[in-house]
């Protein structure tokens, strides 16, 4: 440990939540110049940490200090004047209103008679050149890419002379490649003097940038190492708590094909809109689709599910066409469905659980009478053995959906989709936001449904997930799929320099001109 | 056909739109700057009613017309405040919060103007505002007669305007306004209290309701009636929309709704023989659901409208 | 100040919310008896005799609970699909213009065929006129609240229009007033005395109807599921626009059959007072019943009470009859409150 005076420091903070300890006596410092890491799986109490110090949350013990002096608690404005600025996983913009506008806001007193247009446009553009971090102040942020929002995120961090910059995982949305320009940005960034908190549970990017790691689990602090001598797997240990593993393919012969798609194309001509889109999967086989946000996965895989219908070209389930445009139908010929949002699509949070699990076939003899009235007590029986079979932790089929964790929330998706053994699943970022023990889960599950027989298309923005769990990757980007090869013969440079739209032979020179 | 034209060439039929286009002002200006913020405020018809009989009441008992106008004003805030307390702070359904203020302030409205007047079988009179013939502007043809003879407080009204635009596109408590309605997590994540924004955005934007009610009673007639804010308030909700939440385009949606109700007005007297009232009156309500009919699907609502925002609330 | 969601939400505690709102708006109501100048306990004694002193106040107020029972019942099921009819005052008096329509001698059954065919076309009529908004809703993202309130107004001029000039009874002596409906289409009295109808047999049918569906059937579920989350139920395989149109449907028609109860039962004619708000009140009766179909009997009940109450109180003592209309606005406040706090607790912090 250094001497000089920590520009940041928690003293003890601590948090609950009801019965929930989300922060347990927390104390950790950070120095000028200095990148640390906070590492630690969804939920380990990372974000409450930061709302803690942002003035969202109150601490119940414990104390925050900014150079020495004690940051007020409950106060964003304090924070901000103390020069912390925080870009959240989520932006924070205001998409119908301009780079500007969302730049300034709050930069000047509330109650002035007009605002002071060219001295911001004067500063931004200088802080623009300064940093390198290239935006349009006069555009619309809603046209903005992914890339380009995070900047005006930091931007406006550093607009407001933020000393202390924190990211709350903000590689989740970026390519690979993109997140290499973020690293160059965020060390030019501490040079000028400026400390960082880098949250994330990606451990290869925060052996990259880090300078100083620091662990939490379970809301507890369990430990903090220099980076130059830590190493991935007892990074992971620490994480994680015990030595977990993911699961991994084990080879198997492919069979029929199940699904075939041939010269998808969706109407329109933006970047989500599918062109001339070919697929094939076969039994025993998971295809994972790798891509950034926005470029047509979403697209795809409402067709998939039965919620749009309006396409040119072939997709054919067992041979046969797959009744598109039609949940219902989608779900009865053998399609299973792990939607991309739990909470917005896949249950009803104020409904029970045996109601939530009965959503997907409620005129089936198996829980309703002629599908006019539904047979409660057939279809309570049905969930209790489905909560069995997929060990969802709830207090019986009528508990509230809402109440689950996220884990369990899935494992009842899960227990939905799976239960009429589908031949065909459609699993849409089916462990994001979960804990490693409920990601083992969802992966074992979609692993034994290979095993018997269904095929599975998986997409994910976490290419660590891809390149473990898949046979084949193919790339989308700007709504057409590359051609699917096997995962082995891949690497993740390649596939990200596909997912920022490169060629496979422009992709040498992309990599070349990197480093 | 020649009767439209001749009664469009008259003086009178702009006076009366310039008129009748005063409360609606007041009503969809107010409505605009709660829907900026990301509140709906269907407690517009009501909060009229209270801004109608308040500020009636308040000269009635021996106050002046700019005291009238202010208590009107002041009323309104209170009843705009409440409808903040429970739509901003706790979260509550906007919709059924907003209908709940409107049967509550109508019908207490009625209640006071009855505990005051008991007795009245007719309704009593005031002084209401006088015209101001602008020196020099109302001796120009048509135009003069038509805008610089009105009184102070449709000057008032035709004033807001710019000032509202002003406000909400040119400072930056503007700025901060329009962030509440589109991102309230942004708004919260620069430091700016957004609970508080939204408000006191509801509280001025139901002042200026309340004095859309009080013009009624004050400048346009003499006496409080039972029912005289007769949905009006209904229409400014549609006229925003049909304004896509911009000051400048209410103003010209409002001008075009006064023009038709002056216009039906004169219209009775001529085609009355051939067509009800009755359908005359309908106009300003169907042409209100056609309004919003063209502008729904291509406007832009605000974002955050009708989303409430809870601070440290877990999801 | 922080609101936080409780872990678990007693019956208890749930049940008594209603109880609680009424409580309040009885208490804010008592400052205006208070400014009236009456005493407090004297004029809510009133209010509870004029409304159930004598067989004949019981009867009133049974009788002008039916248009409220069936108008919260039209709420309660739109508002569990989160479609907000405002519009239950314009459907009544469809309803009712159905029932003038083919009630006033343009058809003539057995009175067992007429009532059941009158109460058909009211509520088809009901349901028609709610089509527009939920339309509207559905296909061009227009608000349902606006266009349902603005209906109303509609809905009031063509019922002015027509009981003024091509339906105008010769035999009213210029009342604008409609033809009495033909003996076979009027609803019977329940009592010897008294104004009671069988409309309350029909709202108390359709009450428990209705609250077997939401309980019991797919369509209910599928009402229940798009209203609490439409994206996951439309992802299920719901049919979400035509669920919401279904329930407009059902919606419009009970507020149309309050139409039809009121001029086929109780004043035997269309006028333009048939409803002093009925539609209105509604939600309010709706509301105190949390949405539940039963619960919307008792609350109307009450409702209605403090209609008839607070007739026979203002009499007595001088206070304005709003205060009726007060007591309701009040109360659709604070059930929304009272809700909320069995569900959320506030923590105040320092």
């Amino acid at each position: 440990m250094t001497d000089r005076q920590p520009v940041l420091e928690f003293q003890g903070v601590t948090k609950r939540f009801g019965p929930l300890t989300a922060n347990d006596a927390i104390s950790l410092s950070l120095h000028e110049g200095e990148i640390l890491a906070l590492l630690g799986e969804n939920g380990a109490g990372k974000t409450t940490l930061m709302n803690i110090l942002f003035g969202h949350y109150r601490a119940d013990e414990g104390t925050v200090l900014v150079d020495g002096k004690e940051l007020p608690p409950g106060s964003t404005q304090a924070a901000i004047q103390a020069g912390i600025g925080m870009v959240h996983q989520h932006f924070t913009l205001a998409e119908n209103l301009t780079v500007l506008e969302n730049i300034t806001l709050g930069t000047e007193s509330l109650f002035a008679w007009r605002q002071n247009q060219k001295a911001a446009r004067a500063k931004l553009s200088a802080m623009i050149e300064d940093y390198g971090l290239v935006v349009d102040p006069d555009a619309l942020v809603s046209s903005l890419s992914v890339g380009e929002r995070q900047r005006v995120e930091i931007l406006k961090a550093l607009y407001r002379n933020a000393r202390i910059l924190i990211l709350d995982e903000p590689t989740a949305v970026l390519t690979p490649q993109e997140s290499e320009n973020l690293f160059a940005t965020l060390k030019a960034i501490t040079q000028k003097g400026l400390a960082i908190i880098f949250i994330s549970h990606k451990l290869h990017e925060i052996l990259a940038i880090s300078s100083r790691i620091c662990v939490l689990r379970r809301g507890a602090i369990v430990g903090t190492i220099e980076t130059a001598g830590a190493r991935r797997e007892q990074l992971a240990e620490l994480m994680v708590g015990k030595a977990v593993s993911r699961p991994k393919l084990s080879a198997l012969d492919k069979g029929g094909p199940v699904l075939e798609i041939s010269g998808l194309t969706t109407p329109g001509t933006g970047a989500t809109a599918l062109k001339n889109v070919d697929l094939t999967l076969h039994a025993h086989e998971i295809v994972g689709i790798a891509g950034v946000a926005g470029n047509g996965q979403s697209t795809l895989a409402d067709l998939l599910s039965g919620l749009t219908g309006q396409f040119d070209g072939g997709v054919r389930l067992n041979g046969k066409p797959l009744p598109a445009g039609n949940p219902r139908s989608v779900v009865a010929v053998g399609v299973g469905r792990i939607p991309e949002d739990r909470h917005a699509r896949g249950i009803v949070g104020d409904m029970e659980i045996w109601e939530n699990l009965i959503s997907e076939d409620l005129r089936s003899p198996d829980v309703s009478s002629s599908g006019i009235v539904i047979n409660g007590h057939k279809a309570r029986q049905r969930a209790e053995q489905q909560i069995e079979e997929f060990d969802v932790r709830c207090n019986g089929p009528e508990a509230e959906t809402k109440l689950l964790s996220g884990g369990n929330m899935q494992k009842l998706i899960l227990a939905r989709a799976l239960s009429r053994f589908p031949s065909f699943i459609l699993a849409n970022q089916p462990v994001r936001g979960l804990d490693e023990g409920a990601i083992a889960y969802v992966q074992n599950r979609l692993l034994e449904a290979r095993q018997r027989g269904a095929a599975i298309l998986l997409i994910s923005e976490d290419l660590d997930e891809l390149m473990s769990l898949t046979d084949r990757i193919a790339v989308m980007f700007h709504g057409q799929l590359s051609t699917a090869r096997p995962t082995g013969q891949q690497t993740i440079s390649e596939i990200g320099l596909m997912m920022a739209g490169q060629s496979q032979t422009a992709s040498m020179e992309g990599q070349s001109l990197d480093h | 056909m020649s009767d439209l034209f001749d009664i469009l060439l008259t003086a009178g039929f702009w006076a009366a739109t310039i008129r009748i286009v005063s409360p609606l002002i007041f009503g969809t200006l107010g409505e605009l700057i709660c829907e900026r913020a990301g509140v709906l405020n269907l407690g517009i018809e009501g909060i009229m009613t209270v801004g109608a009989m308040s500020g009636w009441m308040w000269v009635y008992q021996g106050g002046d017309l700019w005291g009238g106008v202010l208590f009107a004003a002041l009323m309104g805030s209170i009843f705009g405040l409440l409808h903040a307390i429970f739509t901003v702070h706790l979260g509550l359904s906007q919709h059924v919060t907003g209908i709940g203020i409107t049967l509550f302030a109508s019908a207490l409205s009625y209640f006071v103007y009855r505990m005051l007047l008991p007795d009245a079988t007719t309704p009593p009179k005031i002084v209401p505002f006088q015209a101001i013939e602008v020196p020099w502007l109302s001796e120009l043809p048509l135009i003069g007669e038509a805008v610089f003879s009105q009184t102070a407080m449709t000057y008032l009204a035709l004033l807001t305007v710019p000032v509202v635009w002003y406000v909400l596109f040119r400072t930056p408590l503007g700025l901060a306004v329009r962030m509440s309605g589109e991102n309230p997590v942004a708004v919260e994540a620069q430091g700016i209290n957004v609970l508080a924004v939204r408000t006191g955005a509801v509280m001025v934007g139901s002042a200026f309701m309340a004095v859309g009610g009080a013009f009624i009673t004050m400048s346009w007639f003499d006496a409080f009636y039972f029912g005289m804010v007769n949905g009006r308030g209904w229409i400014c909700v549609a006229l925003v929309i049909f304004a896509s939440w911009n000051p400048g385009r209410a103003l010209i949606g409002a001008l075009l709704f006064a023009g038709l109700e002056a216009l039906q007005v004169r219209a009775q007297q001529s085609a009355g023989a051939f067509i009800p009232y009755q359908f005359f009156l309908m106009l300003p309500y169907v042409m209100s659901i056609l309004a919003m009919i063209v502008m729904a699907k291509r406007t832009k609502y605000p974002q955050a409208l009708l989303v409430p925002f809870r601070r440290g609330e877990r999801v | 100040m922080i609101i936080e969601r409780r872990e678990s939400v007693s019956v208890w505690r749930a049940g008594l919310a209603p109880f609680w709102a009424v409580l309040a708006s009885m208490v804010l109501c008592a400052f205006l008896i208070n400014w009236a100048g009456a005493s407090i306990p004297q004029a809510y004694g009133l209010l509870v005799k004029g409304a159930f002193g004598s067989s004949f106040a019981i009867n009133e107020t049974l009788t002008r609970s039916i248009p409220l029972i069936l108008t919260g019942l039209a709420v309660s099921v739109a508002f569990r699909a989160k479609f907000y009819n405002i519009g239950g005052e314009g459907q009544l008096y469809a309803g009712a213009l159905a029932a003038t329509y083919f009630g006033t001698g343009l058809i003539t059954m057995p009175s067992g065929l007429m009532i059941p065919f009158l109460v058909l076309m009211g509520a088809l009529a009901g349901g028609a006129l709610l089509l527009v908004p939920v339309l509207l809703k559905t296909h061009f993202k227009v608000d349902e609240v606006v266009t349902t309130l603005l209906l109303n107004f509609v809905v009031l001029l063509v019922v002015s229009y027509l009981i003024e000039g091509p339906w105008k009874d010769p035999m009213s002596l210029g009342w604008p007033q409609a033809a009495s409906i033909i003996d076979e289409g009027v609803l019977p009295t329940l009592m010897a005395k008294g104004r009671l109808h069988f409309g309350l047999i029909i709202a108390l049918i359709l009450s428990v109807l209705i609250w077997l569906m939401m309980k019991y059937s797919v369509f209910g579920y599928e009402i229940r599921a798009v209203g609490l989350n439409a994206n996951a139920a439309e992802f299920a395989g719901i049919k979400v626009n035509r669920t919401v149109i279904m329930t407009a449907m059902i919606s419009g028609g009970l507020a149309g059959i309050a139409g039809v109860s009121e001029t086929a039962g109780l004043k035997g004619y269309l006028t333009l007072d048939l409803s002093p708000g009925f539609g209105y009140t509604g939600i309010a009766v709706a509301m105190l019943a949390q949405l539940n179909p039963l619960a919307v009997i008792p609350s109307a009940i009450f409702l209605s009470a403090v209609y008839v109450g607070s007739d026979a109180m203002s009499r007595a003592v001088n206070i304005p009859t709003y205060i009726a209309d007060v007591l309701v606005g009040v109360s659709v406040l604070a059930v929304l409150c009272s809700v909320m706090f069995s569900q959320y607790r506030v923590r105040w912090l320092r």
